[in-house]
Formats: C-alpha cells, sequence, structure tokens
C-alpha cells in the first residue's frame, strides 16, 4: 500500500513539474505580446486621432498620417485574397479528393510544405523578376497582390488539404454509395464541411499578408506616396475602373519602416502609432477566424 | 436448394487488393425480397464480399475484381469495366457499420440520394423523405424536427436514418455491411424488426458478426471462410443441420 502511494506521489510530481513548465511558457508568450502592446500604445497613442487616419504622409511629422498606407493594404488585400483564395481551395481539393497518391503527388506535397517556409525576400525576388520585368506589370499593386497571393499560397493550399482530411471517410462513402460523383460529394459535402477551416487558413494567411514588407519593398513598392490609387468606380460608363490596379502604392508596414528610419523622434511617434492600427487590424482577422472556426466546431461534429 | 426469383448471381467471383487475393471463386444466387446474410470469422471476407456489390472497391487504388456478378432480370455483369459504378450504387444501396449521417438536417439527409439524380421539386422530395422515414419507422419519431441536425438523434435513430436514406432512391437491392455493431440491444432489435419487415420490399443482403442475428433476420446465409464461401443454404439449414464440418465448429462456437 505504502509503496503504491509512493509511486503516485512521484508520477504526481512530474505531472506538476510540467504543469508548471507549461504554464509558465504560456505566460512568457502572452507577457511579450503585452508588453510590445503597451509599450507601442504608451508610444503612439497621442497620434491615434481620425485625421492621422485620412491624412497622407508629409515632411511634418504632426501633420503625416497613415491614409496612403492602409488603403494600399486594403487595396493588396483585395488582389492578395481574390487570386490566391480560388487557386489555392481549388489545388488543395484537388490534392486531397482527386489526385492519385503517388511518388509524383508526394514530391508536391513535400514542395508545397517547402514553399510555406521560404523567406518572404525570395518571393520579393521571383515576383520581381516575373511580374515587373517579365510581364511588365510595373510597381503597381496588381504586382504586389500577386505577390503576397504567391507567398500566401501554400498556406491557403495546406488549410484546406487539413480541413478536408479531417472529414471522416464515411461521410464519402455515405455519398458515393447513393450514386453521387466526385463533385456532388465535393460540392454538397467535403467543401461546406471544410469551409470553417479553410477560411480559418485563409484569414491568418491574409494576416500575415498584410504584415509583410520584404517582399512588396523588392517589388517596388514607394516608401511616401501622396495620393491614392484611382478610385474603382468611375462617373463614366461602365463605370467600373481597373486603374487602380496599375497604380503605384505604399502598405502599413512600409510607411512604418519608412518613419522608423527618419532621425526625428516625432516620426518614430507616428511609427507607433500606424504600429498599433496595424496589430488591432490583425488582432480583428485572427479574431474573425476564431469567430468562424468556433462557429463551424459547433455545427459539425463528428 | 436455393429456390425462388434470382435476383443477383455471382459467377466465379475473384477479388484482389494489389497481389493478394481476398475472395476466392465465389459463386452464389441472391434471391429477390429475401434476406441473406453472410457470416463468418473476422477477416474472412464477406464486408470485402459486400462491397462488389455496389463498386465500393472502385473508389480505392489497386482493387481488381474478376469474375461475374449478374444483376437480374437485365442480365447485367455490375463489375465488368464497362459499367460505371455510378450507375450501378444508383440501383444497390448500402447501410454501413457506423451510423454516417451527413451533419445536415434529417430531411436533406434522407433527400439527399434525390438531389443527386436532379429531383428539385419540393414535394416530390417531401413526400419521398416521408415515405422513406416511415419505411424506416422514423417517422412517428421525427416528424417534428425534420430541419433539425441528423446528429440530435441518437445512435439507433441516426442508424435508422441511414436505411431511410438508402431507401429514398428505391434500391432494388439494400446491402447492410453489420449494421447493428455500434448498437444497444434495443435498438439492435428494432433495426432487427425492420429488416424483416423490409424484405417485402427490397432484396437485402446482410453482414453480421452475430449469428443469433443472421438466425433471426435471414432465410438464407451463406457462411465464409478465408475468402471462399464454405457453405450456403436455407438459414434453418445452416443452423440446424450443416453439411460442412467447417460450419458446424463455426456456429457452435468452437473457433472464430
Amino acid at each position: 500500500m505504502e509503496d503504491i502511494r509512493k509511486k503516485i506521489r512521484y508520477n504526481k510530481f512530474w505531472n506538476y513539474i510540467f504543469l508548471i513548465c507549461g504554464l509558465t511558457a504560456t505566460l512568457v508568450g502572452l507577457f511579450l505580446l503585452a508588453v510590445l502592446f503597451i509599450d507601442l500604445l504608451i508610444d503612439g497613442s497621442s497620434r491615434l486621432t481620425i485625421k492621422f487616419l485620412t491624412s497622407f504622409p508629409s515632411r511634418f511629422p504632426e501633420k503625416a498620417g497613415i491614409l496612403s498606407a492602409w488603403v494600399g493594404s486594403f487595396s493588396l488585400l483585395f488582389v492578395t485574397a481574390l487570386s490566391a483564395i480560388p487557386l489555392g481551395v481549388a489545388a488543395g481539393i484537388y490534392l486531397e479528393e482527386y489526385a492519385r497518391k503517388n511518388w509524383f503527388t508526394n514530391i508536391i506535397e513535400i514542395n508545397i510544405a517547402n514553399l510555406a517556409g521560404v523567406p518572404s525576400i525570395v518571393y520579393g525576388l521571383l515576383a520581381l523578376g516575373l511580374f515587373v520585368y517579365f510581364f511588365k506589370l510595373g510597381a503597381s499593386v496588381l504586382t504586389g497582390g500577386l505577390t503576397l497571393a504567391l507567398l500566401i499560397l501554400p498556406m491557403v493550399i495546406m488549410a484546406t488539404r487539413e480541413s478536408i482530411r479531417a472529414i471522416p471517410n464515411s461521410i464519402r462513402e455515405a455519398s458515393y454509395a447513393l450514386g453521387a460523383t466526385k463533385w456532388q460529394t465535393i460540392q454538397w459535402h467535403i467543401f461546406p464541411y471544410s469551409l470553417g477551416g479553410i477560411l480559418t487558413g485563409i484569414i491568418i494567411g491574409l494576416s500575415r499578408a498584410i504584415g509583410e514588407t520584404a517582399p512588396i519593398i523588392t517589388v517596388g513598392a514607394l516608401t511616401f506616396i501622396a495620393f491614392l490609387p484611382s478610385s474603382p468606380i468611375t462617373s463614366e460608363f461602365p463605370f467600373i475602373s481597373m486603374r487602380w490596379l496599375f497604380d503605384p502604392f505604399t502598405a502599413m508596414p512600409i510607411q512604418m519602416f519608412n518613419w522608423v528610419s527618419r532621425p526625428q523622434k516625432e516620426f518614430q511617434i507616428n511609427a507607433a502609432a500606424a504600429g498599433i492600427i496595424l496589430m488591432i487590424m490583425t488582432l480583428i482577422m485572427n479574431g474573425i477566424a476564431i469567430h468562424i472556426r468556433y462557429k463551424f466546431r459547433k455545427k459539425i461534429k463528428w | 436448394m436455393v429456390k425462388g426469383n434470382i435476383k443477383a448471381e455471382v459467377r466465379n467471383l475473384n477479388f484482389f487488393y494489389g497481389i493478394s487475393q481476398t475472395l476466392k471463386d465465389i459463386n452464389l444466387s441472391i434471391l429477390e425480397k429475401k434476406v441473406t446474410a453472410l457470416i463468418g470469422p473476422s477477416g474472412c471476407g464477406k464486408t470485402t464480399f459486400l462491397r462488389c456489390f455496389n463498386r465500393m472497391h472502385d473508389l480505392y487504388p489497386h482493387n481488381r475484381y474478376e469474375g461475374e456478378i449478374i444483376l437480374l432480370p437485365e442480365n447485367v455483369n455490375i463489375i465488368s469495366n464497362t459499367i460505371d459504378p455510378i450507375e450501378v450504387r444508383m440501383r444497390i444501396s448500402m447501410v454501413f457499420q457506423k451510423p454516417n449521417p451527413f451533419p445536415k438536417t434529417i430531411f436533406e439527409n434522407v433527400a439527399y440520394g434525390m438531389r443527386v439524380r436532379g429531383v428539385k421539386k419540393k414535394n416530390v422530395l417531401y413526400e419521398t423523405v416521408e415515405k422513406s422515414l416511415k419505411s424506416a419507422a422514423l417517422w412517428d419519431e421525427v416528424k417534428d424536427r425534420i430541419d433539425k441536425p441528423a446528429f440530435d438523434l441518437s445512435g439507433g435513430q441516426q442508424q435508422r436514418l441511414c436505411i431511410a436514406r438508402a431507401l429514398a432512391t428505391s434500391p432494388e437491392i439494400l446491402l447492410f455491411d453489420e449494421p447493428t455493431s455500434a448498437l444497444d440491444p434495443i435498438a439492435t432489435s428494432k433495426i432487427e424488426e425492420l429488416i424483416v419487415e423490409l424484405k417485402n420490399e427490397v432484396t437485402i443482403i446482410i453482414v453480421t458478426h452475430n449469428m443469433q442475428q443472421a438466425a433471426r433476420v435471414s432465410e438464407y446465409t451463406a457462411f465464409m471462410y478465408l475468402g471462399e464461401i464454405i457453405e450456403y443454404d436455407k438459414t434453418e439449414k445452416i443452423f440446424t443441420t450443416p453439411a460442412e464440418k467447417l460450419t458446424e465448429d463455426y456456429i457452435t462456437g468452437r473457433f472464430g
């Protein structure tokens, strides 16, 4: 009896040791994030006004704002989402549901995983050669958006595959056993049931894209820009203009980088304020991702 | 020994997974509107055999059929390469081991087979769903909540829902792959009653681990061992005076 109690005490001891390690690790992460955010808030809160959001950058720090930066970031995200989502989701579905498992698809699989780990500057170089010089798209919103799309494409593909893989095979068999084709099965079951995971992956990918600096600097984003891309809606027929796609752009992280690299203290404050807004943007996007995941998880249980 | 209208005739059926042969030279007649049970120890190939009937093996690579399963009265070989597996599955439905409803409403689960066939009219869908749920003895329990998620049902109800789903497309043969192995005794007896009831409408083939179940629900029983049919006869005969020593050993519990 005493022996067993001793053994249990010993086992519990290690249980507690791990509990403490795990808790510490979690708190370190949370603590650092909190310190970072509070530090930014202290530095930048004085500049957090509506005027900051609606002003163009300026050489006078107190007049400078992030209008062109956030409009640029959202234009980029729009292009990125529109190109990366259909490509990535379709590729993910193809690889999971249609492609036969052989050495060739194995190589594709390994390469997609590798692509997710390629440094973002390398994507910038690729895009510089491909979009800017080969397709002659210039340092435009389109180029920047496509570059970021390349960057998050592996993430979208992997998120799609992972969430498709989570669907039990019995669901597929149930559908096929009723005479459904592959496409009917995908359309009515595979896609809707994996949508939560896919959307989560997409949003996390996009929230990474919004903070990327290196690749869009490489393709030639401007660091100082005092005008907006042309409006997508015009007063003349056909009322929709695609000219904004070919306009030069800047983005939030580039604007921050520009300000940080200046010697004046006031510009550093601007950079901190822009940082707060960028962080809030990503927090909101991740929040939406978590909400979607929760909503879908609640609806579907296996 | 086997008398009645033949619905399907299995001739020299061999089945290969890669290089390993899992079904060996199977010959068997399935009678129309009767229940045929497949029994045998684990790994004897009874599920593999069952899944040949609706070409489920075509979903996975490295599977190969040899021989014929002739579906009557058209006299078509449903495992021939020239027949589309989808066509076969439209005519021969299946109920699986574990209840596998779709994470949709009860109505959508039953209506799915009709939707696959392109039926869009609300009233046709509704009538079929009601009729199928009645045939599956589930209507009274769910009629007030057919727009509720199927996962809200109990395990036994879910399995009856899967039966309704399979019935909705009026299959010619209904395959059951150990339909009660995941259910409690009360749910099991409900499913068994249902199977006995259903044979008036449809030809049934059922794989079961449970020999009492085979004895209770089926008219004909095939005993399989190591991928072969050892004995196939009237259920009564198999369980009272089996011709083969192996069958007798199995049903008396000496192995398996």
